[in-house]
């Protein structure tokens, strides 16, 4: 619970912003809201989230959205840049300390790579970063994570394949600074040439003490690997379409290829997908990558939780008691 | 060559030849109205052809960044004619507005006004990572 308290009024920018005792607290509470959600239907009752969404977004957003709202609260914010005040030049920086005199925490995606540290310099209100261009997505880490630590009942001692865009995958980062603090953890790269991990995400690994192979070739390692975590090739990152045009279908996960991988492997993706994993798949009981989009929605409730300073619901109930004399 | 000793002021010694005027130019020094010496390829035991600054009667200069330019020069403080502190220039922990971050997708091309700061990863590779992006480059 200490853990959780730690956490009032910080800011989530990357994943090494929380300590693992604090990510465990986190799951942990996610745990208890899955198991029980109607006790904290009312826990963010008051309170307002603002989601300013400078480019597209499905899953963040509306897990988000519905996070605040399951917790009693409400949400503002705009889900295109054309639709803000950006559109008209303004600043990150005067976005953010406006939209803090509104809202009690701030969730900011943004396509520059490091918009949300400018963010949370200058908001008075804690800042979530929901994926700031290829560079960070701590949320996806959280719902990562949780998944694994679901799954595969651990989070250390796992060969962990990704695969696809690993250059431009704000995911693919993420999960490699969060899962290289673990102890045992072997990270297997598959990428084509051009969209190789970049040089500061291989130093993570390093520093970490992790081993690390990079390949071109999934099938030569799919039946070695415990996760197998899939990206898309993302159009929006490519400055140049012809690039993105050859590089799309680097990686299509198949029937086939899943005939080679170990029975407990585990297929994971961000999500949105394209044509990287064949409907096929989805079927099979391997593929948890809806699951995973449901445990971002009960790890954002907790973040949100956590955040605000929002406690245990009996905690809640004493306070409302207290207050009413 | 002869140029006079100072009573009050800095001398960077040791600068790697071809150095002195990036050096100088990166101290912000008005050539108009200080008194400055520049000394270039003088002869070095050490390194074999050096540069030298001067500065007269100028204590209160940033040398924070000049390690990135050169971090083999000496700063010598000369005080009353003689030598009050000797600092050996060294990579800077963090650097503000001297490295430019080469990231398109970098927030520093597009947000008015931001600091551009690097901080150093590894001296001995001498590589520095952008603060907002992460992005690493070699100075």
């Amino acid at each position: 619970m200490d853990e959780l308290k730690a956490l009032t009024g910080r800011n989530l920018l990357e994943p090494g912003d929380f300590s693992e005792a604090e990510m465990d607290a986190l799951f942990d509470l996610a745990d208890r809201i899955q198991q029980a959600p109607e006790r904290y239907a009312g826990a963010a009752r008051g309170r307002v989230l603002a989601a300013l969404f400078f480019e597209p977004s499905t899953r963040t957003r509306l897990s988000f959205e519905t996070a605040m709202l399951r917790l009693g609260g409400q949400t503002v914010g705009f889900s295109e840049a054309q639709s803000s005040s950006a559109a008209k030049g303004e600043s990150i920086a005067d976005t953010v300390r406006t939209v803090g005199c509104y809202s009690d925490i701030t969730v900011i995606r943004h396509p520059k790579e490091g918009s949300c540290r400018v963010a949370a310099m200058h908001s008075d209100v804690p800042v979530v970063n929901a994926g700031d261009g290829g560079h960070h997505h701590p949320t996806q880490t959280l719902t990562d994570l949780l998944t694994i630590r679901r799954e595969k009942g651990r989070i250390d001692r796992l060969r962990v394949g990704l695969c696809g865009d690993l250059k431009f995958g704000r995911t693919v980062h993420s999960l490699i600074k969060a899962l290289s603090v673990h102890e045992g953890i072997e990270f297997v790269l598959i990428s084509p040439e051009e969209l190789r991990a970049p040089a500061y995400v291989i130093r993570m690994i390093e520093a970490g003490g992790c081993v690390c192979t990079e390949t071109r070739s999934m099938s030569d390692v799919i039946g070695s690997l415990d996760i197998l975590y899939m990206t898309r090739v993302q159009k929006e990152r490519f400055f140049n379409e012809e690039d993105y045009i050859r590089l799309k279908d680097s990686y299509i996960l198949d029937g086939q290829k899943m005939g080679q991988a170990q029975e407990g492997m585990i297929v994971m993706h961000p999500l949105p997908r394209v044509n990287e994993i064949a409907s096929e798949v989805d079927a099979d009981p391997r593929a948890v990558y809806f699951k995973q989009a449901r445990n971002g929605m009960y790890v954002r409730m907790a973040l949100i939780m956590g955040l605000l300073g929002i406690g245990e619901p009996e905690a809640l109930d004493r306070q409302m008691q207290e207050a009413r004399g | 060559m002869e140029v006079n000793s100072i009573e009050n002021g800095i001398v960077i010694d040791h600068i790697k030849a071809g150095q002195g005027l990036k050096i100088l130019s990166h101290l912000g020094i008005d050539t108009r109205t200080d008194t400055v010496a520049l000394i270039m390829n003088a002869a070095s035991g050490k390194i074999g052809r050096k540069d030298i600054i001067k500065l007269e009667n100028m204590l209160d200069v940033d040398i924070t960044a000049l390690g990135l330019l050169d971090c083999g020069a000496t700063v010598n403080y000369i005080e009353r004619g003689k030598l009050a502190r000797k600092v050996k220039l060294a990579l800077p922990e963090i650097v503000v507005d001297v490295i430019r971050c080469k990231n398109p997708r970098c927030v520093t091309s597009a947000e008015p006004g931001l600091e551009h700061i690097f901080l150093l990863v590894d001296p001995k590779t001498q590589e520095y990572r952008c603060e907002y992006c992460d992005e690493i480059v070699r100075v």
